[in-house]
């Protein structure tokens, strides 16, 4: 069976929810989702959270992942920030936040070693070639699944916003703050002008 | 020697001002790694590059890892950690303020404008990602090949994506890729 299969969702959505978790659960539980994300976390957050531990329904879930969504930075270490903010406060937030991070920030800086070191070795190197390829595959498809909504619902204004931020940054490769700074004040015009036609 | 020329903490005020613009994600940000990595600060050449993204990729946790790897090349064990925390202290200690403002006032009909706003900039930021780092691993049609059969298959599929990362890496080990 695949892994990624979904997990019993035909089950009725039981209400009952956990008490609240201690520090050292959120470090574990964090360091545990972190370590079997392999190419994006939130898949493994939300089975953890939601089926796993059920500190959370799935509409707070989906929720808590919406503001961390809009927000800047990496979306899942946010996550963690709020999720153990709202159980433990600060000091919960630091348990989730290194629990998220430290255990793979030392797997990875022991691949950086030994990258450093036999890097140049060339079976290593046709290896990592063939890896990124992969992995900008997958990059690809992730994309075209976030598409697929826009184009569902024929969102002609979010298509056309998400080809200029596109061709802006990918090809004519300007600086990322300069592209936002215009990007984003537009469309969040555009967004509410069209609310208003709509509602009008 | 200047503080303002130590390499830590030129990728702290780096990754630190990067963060704040990581609309998305950090893969949404990964044409600024790259623009600022290769092109700016030439840390890391386009091979470099591709395989710290193949690396962080391959390696377990957030995709934000691949900044752990930036700062590896340049300053070493603390050049890691100083971009890590750079890249994700400032946007969580926002996402902590905002998250404690919003709990009061959660029916505010903003957020839903500013998320359907920053949806499809999102998307378009992976998008461009996508192509950044398909011009810096894709050298050969072979290569370009693997890219598009594992999109098309991670696409239509409920495969785990490690084993297309394992199956990109033994046809790279076999040479297919050139």
């Amino acid at each position: 069976m695949p892994p990624d299969s979904p997990p019993v969702a035909i089950a009725a959505p039981e209400p009952s929810i956990s008490a609240a978790p201690g520090l050292l659960a959120l470090f574990a539980a964090f360091a545990r989702m972190s370590l079997s994300g392999f190419g994006g976390v939130l898949v493994f957050a939300r089975r953890g959270i939601v089926e796993q531990h059920r500190w959370m329904t799935a509409e707070e879930f989906n929720e808590t992942f919406a503001l961390c969504h809009f927000l800047p930075g990496p979306n899942i270490v946010n996550l963690s920030v709020v999720f153990g903010s709202r159980f433990r406060g600060v000091p919960g937030s630091i348990a989730a936040f290194a629990g998220l991070l430290g255990p793979p920030v030392v797997i990875v800086t022991i691949l950086a070693v030994l990258y450093g070191r036999y890097g140049e070795i060339d079976a290593l190197r046709r290896v990592l070639a063939g890896v990124s390829c992969a992995a900008v595959g997958l990059l690809i498809s992730v994309v075209f699944r976030m598409m697929m909504p826009l184009i569902r619902k024929r969102d002609v204004v979010g298509v056309v916003v998400m080809a200029a931020v596109f061709t802006a940054i990918g090809v004519l490769r300007l600086p990322l703050p300069a592209v936002l700074l215009v990007a984003i004040p537009l469309s969040i015009g555009i967004t509410i002008a069209m609310r208003r036609r709509v509602s009008a | 020697m200047n503080l303002n020329q130590s390499p830590i903490w030129t990728l702290i005020s780096t990754f630190g001002l990067m963060s704040l613009f990581a609309v998305g994600g950090a893969n949404a940000a990964i044409p600024e790694m790259h623009r600022i990595a290769v092109d700016v600060q030439h840390w890391l050449t386009d091979k470099q590059f591709a395989d710290v993204y193949a690396i962080s990729q391959l390696s377990p946790g957030p995709n934000v890892l691949i900044v752990t790897l930036i700062g590896y090349a340049v300053a070493g064990v603390a050049g890691g950690l100083a971009a890590t925390l750079a890249m994700c202290v400032p946007t969580a200690l926002l996402a902590y303020c905002v998250s404690r403002l919003l709990t009061r006032s959660s029916h505010s009909r903003w957020p839903a404008i500013i998320q359907a706003a920053l949806v499809p900039l999102s998307i378009g930021l992976m998008g461009a990602s996508g192509l950044v780092l398909a011009l810096t691993s894709d050298r050969t049609w072979t290569a370009g090949l693997v890219t598009a059969a594992v999109a098309v298959l991670a696409f239509a599929t409920r495969l785990n994506p490690l084993w297309l990362l394992l199956a990109g890496g033994l046809l790279g080990f076999a040479g297919f890729i050139g």
